[in-house]
């Protein structure tokens, strides 16, 4: 049952288009569905590295900007008058280098900050984040500033022999983004479910341990800011084209701030927590606007959130496991528990 | 044995070390060396620098002075997880376990170093993934049944009784494969069962040729496991040799049990 869980949820998921023709909602479900592939790379540092990182929108903005200056081209003079004009490129390529972009940047900021643990990893984190923004802000000529990037292209996909396939309509963004969201969540799952999931878990659990039985801490560490950076990256490109028009508000701490929720209320280190949490948190403020005043919708969304910290503490998908007797096996790394040691 | 020892091949040599804490002087001028196959005792007095000993040796504090060498080759500079990449392992005073994880999964990260799988089998679940998984947790039962807790192998680590934790801690040292173990203070606050059963333990991993260095605080167990005994006091060696020797030597007594002792014992 629990392995064909993932694959009906899919199943279901991807019936939504299909009897879903509101297109309010529709976009409520694509956009959260970008903010849960940015929760489940959070939760690769948070949830098994046990690194908060609170400047994860960085690298999700690092995204959508790559994506956005690389398939609308772009024309500036550095120092030196020295000039760097770059043509459009095809968006599918924007997207990957927005990943390759911000993974370096996850590279960049583990290999600066993984010498510091815990709370300084935090500032780390989040002055990453605002030195971002403010280089956003300010340097016009590339970004525009707060007069945003506009009519950025959405993504095409030339297939050869089938022609051309853009992601305008909103039920076309809707596969994509599910796309990812499966995408990611086989990424993250194998990862976490070998010897490098398990190496991430010894750290956070037990560091001096873990070095003791020979793990390379830091490469770890590093490997999963780049990993967590780049799974960020992808979900910031989706943001770009599909909202097309991005200014530096991407890289608002409140976003950030969003994604932490999303992760600690489903449950983090756990696969499928930071959807869980997700679909919740992305569509309360969907359901309350039918029914609430804009105050209140606020209210009833710290209210939920509160609540569920309060009687879950561990978050929704680890209090379901244990409901059902099935944590042990689903949680730890390594998945499935082997039947091997039975037989000695 | 020790006309054995004298023969035997030195694999861990401490030489010259010293470490200082600003002005205090946790060791000053350590030499000892550890025979192949031989299990070594270290013990001392509370504070004596015996696991800053161990720290050093293991990686974990840098010496001031002096350098530490294992089968030859230096380990000046060396991290922790290179230390152990030689075979030299260790297990804790206290926590020793990954408290919120399962036994069978301790141990499957204490095999890190086993594992074949790069990033790129992992990420595309190549065949060698799967096997070398397989081999992992082969490798995994077998050192859990070696230490004996193979039947709690589905227990979190942390809801074991403190002895079991105790061979969970060295399980979780002997899946890193190492040619040498360092075991700090293994049966402290063991009951006499644990402790005996530790003691069969040890004498199996002496059999397996794992050479042994030890700290320990409880003195019948030091004396009937080790071959010889290093009592370190104030981070000086002030004796070295075996249990018999050690157990009348007259600094030792003093060291233990104080200078009113050795002088009550005189008279």
């Amino acid at each position: 049952m629990k392995r064909f869980l993932p694959w009906i949820a899919l199943l279901a998921l991807a019936s939504v288009p299909m009897w879903l023709r509101d297109p309010y909602l529709l976009n409520a479900f694509i956009t959260t569905g970008i903010f849960i592939v940015a929760a489940m790379s959070l939760n690769l540092l948070l949830g098994y590295t046990g690194q908060l990182s609170l400047g994860h929108v960085a690298f999700f903005g690092i995204g959508a900007y790559t994506s956005a200056l690389v398939s609308l081209g772009f024309d500036v003079e550095l120092i030196g008058g020295f000039r760097v004009v770059h043509e459009p490129w095809p968006v599918w390529l924007g997207f990957f280098l927005a990943i390759l972009v911000s993974g370096l940047c996850g590279y960049i900021v583990g290999k600066l900050s993984f010498r510091v643990r815990g709370a300084y990893f935090v500032i780390v984190t989040i002055s990453f984040a605002e030195v971002v923004r403010l280089v956003a802000l300010n340097w016009v000529e590339l970004t525009q500033g707060p007069l945003a990037l506009t009519s950025i292209p959405p993504i095409t996909l030339g297939l050869p022999g089938l022609g051309y396939f853009d992601f305008f309509s909103k039920q076309s963004n809707f596969y994509l983004v599910l796309g990812v969201v499966a995408l990611s969540y086989v990424i993250i799952g194998r990862l976490v479910n070998s010897r490098i999931g398990r190496a991430m878990v010894a750290l956070k659990e037990n560091e001096s341990l873990a070095v003791s039985v020979g793990i390379d801490v830091t490469r770890y560490l590093v490997l999963a800011a780049v990993v967590s950076a780049g799974i960020a990256g992808a979900a910031g490109s989706l943001y770009a084209h599909y909202l097309k028009i991005i200014d530096p508000d991407v890289f608002l701490f409140l976003y950030t701030v969003t994604m932490v929720i999303m992760v600690i209320t489903g449950g983090k280190g756990t696969l499928a927590g930071p959807i869980v949490g997700g679909l919740i948190f992305g569509f309360i403020p969907v359901v309350a606007r039918s029914f609430a005043s804009p105050e209140l919708q606020w209210i009833l969304y710290g209210w939920f959130m509160i609540l569920i910290v309060f009687v879950l503490p561990q978050g929704i998908v680890p209090a379901i496991e244990k409901w059902f007797g099935v944590g042990e096996e689903a949680r730890g790394p390594g998945g499935t528990e082997p039947k091997m040691q039975e037989t000695h | 044995m020790g006309a054995d020892s004298k023969q035997a091949q030195p694999v861990l040599s401490i030489e010259h070390i010293a470490v200082h804490f600003g002005g205090l002087v946790a060791i000053s001028d350590m030499n000892f060396v550890v025979n192949q196959g031989e299990v070594v005792g270290l013990i001392g007095p509370n504070g004596a620098g015996k696991t800053t000993a161990f720290n050093v040796i293991t990686g974990f504090l840098r010496p001031t002075e002096g350098e530490v060498r294992y089968r030859g080759s230096s380990l000046k500079n060396l991290k922790p997880h290179e230390v152990t990449s030689l075979g030299l392992a260790r297990t804790f005073q206290r926590t020793s376990v990954f408290q919120s994880i399962s036994v069978f999964e301790n141990v499957m990260i204490g095999l890190h170093r086993r594992g074949r799988s790069r990033l790129w089998d992992t990420l595309l679940a190549l065949p060698r993934e799967r096997q070398s998984e397989s081999e992992l947790k082969a490798r995994a039962g077998e050192i859990l049944a070696l230490v004996g807790i193979e039947r709690r192998s589905r227990e979190l680590a942390g809801s074991l009784p403190y002895g079991d934790q105790r061979l969970l801690g060295v399980a979780l040292a002997l899946a890193a494969d190492p040619s040498m173990l360092l075991l700090d203070e293994p049966v402290s606050g063991m009951n006499a069962t644990e402790t005996t059963r530790f003691m069969n333990l040890l004498d199996q991993l002496r059999r397996l040729g794992i050479t042994i260095l030890l700290v320990e605080h409880d003195m019948p167990t030091v004396m009937g496991v080790s071959d010889r005994i290093v009592v370190l006091n104030y981070g000086r060696i002030i004796a070295e040799g075996p249990p018999a020797a050690i157990q009348g030597n007259p600094e030792v007594i003093r060291a233990y049990l104080g200078q009113g002792a050795r002088k009550r014992a005189r008279d």
